[in-house]
């Protein structure tokens, strides 16, 4: 349980911090939270000759909400987030997925950044971001990139960041009226991943049925997923049994869990159903104005 | 105890422990606090395989690691006769292996370095070829004769270990014929591990004079003393056991495991101290496990419920050797326990034990000896011959308690209780819980498709190994010692044979001494671990302390007491044979206000004790229990579950325990909450699967779910007193009564709530996809 030795940087920088990278090539990690990779690292599952230690560059930790965005900084605390008024005003589905992550003490290190950019399926974030089709902002040697969470998981732990690019921030399009959003995860005990989650964000129309609406699945695939065909299938229900139904059977089909102790993979499969179906009627009553 | 001024701290106070005043400020002392200097750090090459050949073992590039100085194999042990160590159990354990891996994690090699960070690089750089051998898993296949047999080594043929029996075998046959109900059970309890919050670590350390002094984790400091003298040769005043704090043993520190003897030899070797501490994975993949119990289980009983007889056949898997710490005459423990709180008048109990690719074990995790195993089968056996007679549980029970006027009892399989009142028990526990309105609420409840479930469980514990005549371990009688001396002021230092690892002896070892001395409890300490000071004893595990040493320390006092009348005496100027002891005090009989007390007494012994009287005021007792103790109890759960998700939410739980006599109501108070938590964890969380190859599937915290406060029920405790008759304080053990009982009383409230689906049993741990498909069965959606 004690790491290989490794070079430690400490950039003060976004820009230094992508040059460091550049420089090792590959041979570098960037440490956020530390929550995630020191555990790889004395694990030796990660053995990478550098560390760049994000931490000490200002000004990438918080919380702003424009005209057209919810900005995250990167290196937010997960329980920073968790504390947003906004957060808690209008993104009910990152006000419960941030209070369901591990424990208080991995809260308060973890970062929003990590959380997204780290690829374990079993993350929380990534769901509510594909739900929510927010946006990584990405800075690399060339500059600054744009790419939707919906175009960058690719599989466990690897995603279309080149390796000497830094996420920098996390754009949450802004909560239109008459839109809500709800997590909900099944774990086995506090502090567990999920058995399986769901992230659901819809808005509705004046009518009262649902307008748009996005459906993310975690820990039943080797991503996050975003299930496209339930969200589809959502939009211009009103939330009845029967709607309920359909969405959460089209969830289901999503997912593709495997077995492993938190269950076989018919029961995973049923989960999404039960969770998809809870969680959109929960979504559907915060957009009416419920909490 | 109705006294007119009680001593401060005296029997039934709850005080603060003693012992807190350091472990809540972080200050306590514990091997990894050990440090000496010049001291090296060792750490284990582990094997990815469960069972493989191994065809190399290269030292090289592991030695040229900066900072290392030594790997040390089998074969540098082999060429030492250290290869292979004995269990307590009388099998055979490798300490690393010359040429064949049976286990994933076991240790295959140590790297010694000069900090933690050299010793896991060098780890990293041993290379070992493996030549991949087939798996043992399963024990029911272990036992087929097409198994490929694991302990060659031993000569043997098969992967039988030992086949254990007692009772009426034909008698309990015809008495289940004759029965009008017969419920059978087939019970998996699986492997858990005590997973204490400190591993296993040790520092090994040899002075020129060549005596060897190992600071460790060991609940049994004497006894690792007296088998490292027998293993090494080494003098055993040569050898020194320190056993400091411990963060947590449970069962799991009382084995010798591999690393404690590879740091030795590595001490001697290297000339330096050497410490080594286990990380998480190692303690969870190699140290030895719990449990693990294929259990069939079968009750008769009359048309009335009235309980007949009783047979139970188990498998129990062992891994690859047997290195249970049972005492040495039960190689099942005291699983023959099995008949309860119920007069069966017939029984008959067998046990084969099995080898597997997995590590070895069978401890016993907080749990008495296989108590829990069998109280678990016999307690949720008793709810499945409810449910089949369509009669309440709480009244089943009620029809067939052995009554309290039939105590001193024995049972059908040997044990003589000494004394219970178990119906006193759950009535108290029903009261408190509202057992009757449950009842409703629940029926209310199916009415409308929601599943509510309530479980019992009235347990009958078996602790204080033990008497001479039928306990000892490895030969060595199962008594346990108190050596209590009174220093001129009136002070006490007081040393036993046992050794705390939370449950609070510095507090609980006083307080008896405060009673029976009349010293007030803060002028008392009391020293446990070290083999250089303390007097001889077998340890802490099992329930035994309050039984054996507490009351060494209650006889001890008492032999202080009959010397101290003489002092008294002498000082009063009466003979000897008119004083009294009476409140606390050395009184003159009917002149209570000519009177002495213990402290007057002490001075005394030292600057005015009688002549021909020896000086000092001291005494020394080794206990030998005349019996084991039965504490008992009665816990009632009740559990709520989401029907769609399978997910179980314990509502309440109550737990009414008996101990006797009870020297502090917090310590055990603490001790009950601590272990229904431990109960709750394998039976809703806890297990270490293996997949087909042996992997474990559960290394790390990530996958042995320990509850947190969060999924922790709210206990609701309480307590009857009925005491032991034959322990000099009336006190029976506590410290694994409810992790024994709560399992049963879970799993009863769950199974309770599927009575509607017809379910018999769901195997702990009760996650939420057993549940789900217990009601959604197979082919659920
Ligand atoms: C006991 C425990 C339980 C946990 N349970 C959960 C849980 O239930 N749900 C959950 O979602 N998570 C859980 N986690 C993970 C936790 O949330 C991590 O904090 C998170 O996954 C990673 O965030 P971090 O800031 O700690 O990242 P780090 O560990 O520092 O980094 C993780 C990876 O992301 C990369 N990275 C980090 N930030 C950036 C960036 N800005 N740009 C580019 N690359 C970056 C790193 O190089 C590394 O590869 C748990 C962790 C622990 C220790």
């Amino acid at each position: 349980m004690y790491p290989p030795s490794f070079d430690y940087y400490a950039p003060t920088s976004v820009d230094e911090a992508v040059r460091l990278l550049d420089q090792h090539q590959g041979e570098a990690k960037v440490l956020a939270g530390g929550q995630s990779l020191i555990g790889m690292l004395k694990l030796r599952l990660a053995q990478p000759g550098a560390l760049i230690d994000i931490n000490r560059i200002p000004d990438l930790s918080y919380v702003r909400e424009d005209a057209t965005f919810l900005r995250i900084g990167a290196m937010t605390r997960i329980n920073e987030l968790h504390a947003s008024d906004a957060v808690k005003a209008r993104y009910g589905v990152l006000f419960d997925a941030t209070a369901e992550i591990a424990d208080p003490t991995v809260r308060n290190w973890g970062t929003v950044g990590g959380n997204a950019v780290h690829g374990d399926p079993g993350n929380d974030l990534p769901a509510c971001f594909l739900a929510l089709d927010a946006e990584y902002q990405a800075q690399g040697p060339k500059g600054s990139r744009t790419i939707a969470a919906r175009k960058f998981y690719t599989d466990s732990f690897t995603n279309v960041l080149a390796p000497n690019e830094i996420v920098t921030e996390i754009h949450v399009p802004k909560a239109a009226a008459g839109s809500g959003s709800a997590y909900s995860k099944m774990e086995r005990k506090v502090g567990d991943f999920a058995t399986a989650a769901v992230a659901v964000t819809v808005t509705l129309a004046a009518n009262g049925s649902v307008a748009k609406a996005g459906i993310g699945l975690t820990n039943v695939g080797p991503t996050a997923l975003y299930a496209a065909q339930a969200s589809d299938a959502l939009v211009g229900k009103t939330g009845t049994a029967t709607d309920l139904g359909t969405v959460g059977d089209l969830a289901a089909k999503a997912a593709s869990p495997v077995a492993d102790n938190r269950g076989p993979v018919d029961f995973k499969q049923d989960m999404i159903r039960v969770w998809t179906r809870r969680t959109v009627t929960r979504a559907i009553a915060r957009a009416k104005g419920g909490s | 105890m109705a006294e007119a001024t009680p001593i401060p701290g005296g029997i039934g106070q709850s005080i603060g422990r003693k012992e807190d005043a350091r472990f809540i400020r972080g200050k306590g002392n514990y091997v990894d606090d050990v440090n000496l200097p010049g001291m090296l750090f060792m750490d284990v090459v582990r094997s990815p395989y469960a069972h493989a050949k191994i065809t190399g073992l290269r030292k090289d590039a592991a030695l040229k690691v900066p900072g290392v100085l030594a790997v040390i194999t089998g074969a540098d042990l082999a060429a030492a006769k250290l290869a292979w160590m004995p269990t307590l159990m009388s099998d055979t354990q490798m300490v690393l292996p010359t040429d064949t891996v049976m286990f994933q994690g076991q240790e295959v090699a140590a790297v010694v370095g000069v900090d933690r960070y050299a010793a896991a690089d060098g780890v990293a750089a041993v290379e070992v070829d493996y030549e991949p051998l087939p798996v043992v898993v399963d024990p029911f296949k272990a036992l087929q004769p097409d198994a490929p047999v694991l302990r060659t080594d031993k000569g043997k043929k098969d992967n039988h270990i030992w086949h254990w029996e007692v009772g009426d075998k034909a008698g309990t046959e015809a008495a289940l014929k004759a029965s009008a109900v017969v419920v059978t059970e087939k019970l998996y309890i699986p492997r858990i591990h005590v997973s204490s919050i400190e591993t296993c670590g040790c520092v090994a350390s040899v002075d020129v004079s060549g005596k060897l002094t190992v600071w460790m984790t060991t609940q049994a400091p004497h006894a690792i003393r007296t088998v490292f003298a027998l293993v090494s040769g080494l003098p055993e005043n040569n050898i020194r056991i320190i056993s400091p704090d411990i963060g947590g043993g449970f069962g799991g520190k009382v084995p010798v495991y591999p690393g404690y003897v590879i740091a030795v030899v590595a001490a001697l070797t290297t000339g330096k101290p050497v410490k080594w501490i286990e990380d998480r994975t190692g303690n969870l993949t190699a140290d030895s496990f719990a449990r693990d119990y294929h259990i069939e289980a079968e009750i008769g009983a009359d048309k009335n419920g009235k309980v007949t007889a009783l047979r139970v056949k188990t498998l129990a898997d062992h891994g690859y050797t047997d290195a249970a710490a049972n005492p040495s005459k039960f190689p099942a423990g005291l699983f023959h326990i099995i008949t309860g709180s119920y007069p069966f008048s017939k029984a008959f109990v067998e046990v084969d034990a099995a080898y597997t690719n997995k590590p070895p074990g069978g401890i016993a995790y907080r749990c008495s000896f296989r108590v829990t195993e069998a109280v678990f089968a016999i307690e949720r056996l008793m709810d499945n011959l409810a449910h089949k007679m369509n009669l309440d549980p709480a009244e089943l029970r009620m029809r067939n308690f052995i009554p309290p006027e039939a105590f001193p009892y024995t049972s059908a399989l040997g044990w003589t209780y000494d004394s219970g009142n178990y119906a006193g028990a759950l009535k108290k526990a029903m009261d408190t819980i509202g057992y009757d309105a449950l009842r409703k609420e629940q029926a209310e409840k199916r009415k409308r498709g929601e599943l509510m479930g309530i479980g019992i469980s009235s347990f009958t514990e078996i602790v204080g190994a033990g008497p001479s005549k039928t306990f000892d371990i490895l030969g060595i009688k199962m008594f346990d010692s108190a050596e209590v001396r009174i220093h001129p002021t009136g002070k006490v230092i007081a040393r036993f044979g046992t050794k705390s690892q939370g449950q609070g002896h510095e507090t609980t070892y006083a307080q008896i001494l405060a009673e029976e001395l009349g010293i007030p409890v803060d002028g008392i300490s009391v020293e446990e671990g070290d083999t250089d000071t303390a007097p001889y004893g077998l340890g802490t595990y099992a329930s035994r302390s309050t039984p054996t040493a507490g009351a060494a320390a209650a006889v001890a006092a008492r032999k202080i007491r009959e010397k101290g009348a003489k002092i008294a005496a002498h000082l009063l100027e009466v003979s000897p044979n008119d004083i009294e002891w009476k409140d606390h005090k050395f009184q003159v009989k009917g002149v209570p206000e000519k009177s002495k007390t213990m402290a007057d007494v002490a001075f005394a012994a030292y600057t005015n004790h009688p002549q021909g009287m020896e000086a000092g005021l001291e005494a020394v007792d080794y206990y030998d229990p005349p019996n084991m103790t039965y504490p008992f109890g009665s816990y009632i759960c009740v559990v709520d579950i989401d029907k769609e998700t399978g997910q179980v939410k314990v509502r309440r739980f109550v737990a009414i325990d008996d101990c006797g006599t009870i020297i502090n109501p917090m310590i055990v108070d603490g001790q009950i909450h601590g272990g229904l938590t431990m109960g709750f964890a394998p039976a809703m969380l806890e297990e270490i699967p293996y997949d087909e190859q042996g992997n474990s599937r559960a290394p790390s915290f990530l996958e042995y779910l320990l509850p947190t406060a969060v999924e922790t029920p709210k206990w609701e405790t309480g307590k009857t007193v009925t005491p032991s008759p034959h322990h000099p304080l009336g006190a029976k053990g506590v410290g694994e009564s409810a992790t024994v009982g709560a399992p049963a009383a879970i799993a009863n409230a769950v199974i309770d709530a599927l009575q509607p689906y017809g379910v018999t049993n769901i195997d702990i741990p009760i996650s939420a996809h057993k549940v789900w498909r217990a009601i959604h069965g197979a082919d659920a959606h």
